[in-house]
């Protein structure tokens, strides 16, 4: 039986079957997955989903993994929480987080598209498999790797977050820091995989990740019971993750699954790294690359591969976007963790603000259904907020000792 | 004055094989002419309809993209590396 998915060129629009490669070799365009979708429609349907496993293969049928294949790690099927108190701060009723800061196995979206990127590098034959990555991807590559019995090799600007460098380092994996950002860590493995027959998840096998990204917008429109939102606010880094959430509703509309609706993309970036979010506010086609500047380490890529793509979706949703400074970043964290009880990284600190100030500024009105995807976890960057946190002074473990703690610490609120 | 270009894989079924060339251009735009010139089936894939440097391809100059070096402004110096690079790369040949 023919493959219900193959390769296909963005832009020229040539069939490429499925073959480790990202670009068209006549326009140097990137290359996409597309699918027979009459051939999926009876089965990729409600309730053949629902009764699915509780993790991202329930949408097996509309990802690009190989006949046969058998999806062990659980990834995804993060919760969607109504946010009633961030909302009410925010002025909305009907704001919802899809929380993948606990996504397994990592506490990141990334968890997603290294599942499906993993199931292309077995079928095509990769021994060892590697990423560039801002951190979450070089985590997410690098358990799935071990789990999955691949050599990984992980490419990382050397400024990486603590917990982002030995979260990639305890699964074993072979971990090269570059002098520079990752920009320039991305190039040099574009280099690497002209010369190395690996498996790069977000190079040569970039299409077949990418898909794994769908399954945000899948889960979203499930778990709001079969139905789209009004608004999605997405965080942006290379760009991918917007334009691959779009593609996940309109496939659920073309497969009937979900009503048609005219779902706004909204894009976060951060303030010192807006190449998108500065392209979409200036009406420009094509973004103009940055030199990145920000604490949103995982979202510092000044050159974004799917910029062009993430600018357009946005215009075209007749979505906008916005960008957060890095002292409203740790203010977002704050909030969200205050409001919520959601510990997100620095990412998730951009969202969190974005979507205050989409709805301050009327590109997001309030009563209308409003997504924002927290994309990663705080545990990762707790260097983002532990400068406020300095160690107190330890208590004798006395009762009367807590008390008198008590009091002092009452005076000392009344007194500020 | 010389300088160096390297020709990624996927163009150099166009380049005869070939991986570098020295060529002697002073600006870009001189540049990808210079190389059209010499390998003719090469300009489509470079440029779109219009004659512009396609959207997905990025120009490095000793490791630095070119768009922050001044792009169709920025003066070669002797001795400069310059990388072609689709923004999407990889694909390594013989890939399984």
């Amino acid at each position: 039986m023919a493959e219900h998915y193959q390769l296909r060129c963005r832009e020229c629009g040539k069939l490429w079957g499925n073959i480790p490669r990202s670009f068209c070799d006549d326009c140097l365009s990137p290359l996409e997955v597309t699918y027979d979708l009459d051939a999926i429609r009876s089965t990729f349907t409600r309730k053949n989903i629902e009764a699915g496993p509780a993790n991202l293969w329930r949408y097996g049928a509309m990802l690009p993994l190989p006949e046969g294949f058998q999806g062990t790690v659980p990834a995804g099927f993060t919760p969607l929480v109504q946010a009633r108190h961030l909302g009410k701060q925010l002025g909305t009723s009907n704001l919802y987080l899809k929380n993948d800061a606990v996504c397994f196995p990592t506490l990141s979206f990334k968890d997603r598209v290294v599942a499906t990127a993993l199931a292309a590098a077995r079928r095509f034959g990769f021994q060892v498999v590697s990423c560039s990555s801002t951190g979450n991807l070089a985590n997410a590559v690098a358990a799935q790797a071990a789990r999955e019995g691949f050599e990984a090799w992980i490419f990382i600007p050397a400024d990486l977050e603590a917990a982002k460098v030995i979260g990639t380092q305890i699964f074993g994996a072979k971990l090269v820091r570059i002098a520079g950002n990752y920009d320039q860590v991305n190039r040099l493995c574009s280099q690497i995989a002209e010369k190395f027959q690996w498996g790069f998840v977000n190079v040569n096998l970039r299409p077949y990740y990418a898909e794994g990204s769908k399954t945000v917008g899948y889960e979203i429109a499930e778990q709001l019971g079969w139905r789209l939102p009004d608004n999605v606010v997405v965080p942006m880094a290379g760009g991918s993750l917007i334009t691959k959430i779009r593609k996940a509703f309109n496939e659920l509309i073309a497969l009937g699954l979900v009503e048609e609706k005219k779902v706004k993309f909204f894009g976060a970036q951060a303030t010192g790294c807006s190449p998108i979010s500065d392209a979409v506010k200036r009406s420009l086609e094509q973004f103009e690359p940055q030199k990145p500047a920000t604490i949103a380490r995982s979202l510092a890529i000044g050159n974004p591969a799917d910029g062009f793509y993430a600018t357009r979706a946005i215009r075209d949703s007749g979505g906008w976007a916005e960008d957060a400074t890095d002292p409203e970043i740790v203010k977002g964290i704050h909030l969200l963790a205050e409001t919520e009880g959601i510990f997100t990284e620095t990412a998730g600190g951009v969202t969190t603000i974005v979507t205050q100030k989409l709805i301050e500024e009327g590109h997001i009105a309030p009563s209308e259904t409003t997504v924002a995807c927290i994309t990663g976890n705080g545990l990762k960057t707790l260097e983002a907020v532990s400068q406020e946190y300095a160690p107190t002074a330890a208590i004798e473990p006395r009762l009367a000792v807590f008390e008198s703690f008590v009091s002092d610490r009452m005076a000392a609120v009344a007194g500020s | 004055m010389k300088i160096t270009v390297e020709i990624p894989t996927a163009l150099r079924r166009f380049t005869d094989g070939v991986q570098t060339i020295e060529c002697s251009s002073g600006t870009l735009p001189e540049l990808l002419g210079e190389i059209e010139q010499r390998y003719p089936a090469i300009t489509k894939h470079l440029r779109d309809d219009s004659g512009a440097v396609r959207r997905f391809v990025n120009i490095y100059v000793n490791e630095e993209d070119i768009r922050f070096l001044g792009g169709n402004n920025y003066k070669f110096r002797e001795g400069d590396r310059v990388l072609v690079v689709p923004s999407i790369a990889g694909g390594a040949p013989g890939c399984r």
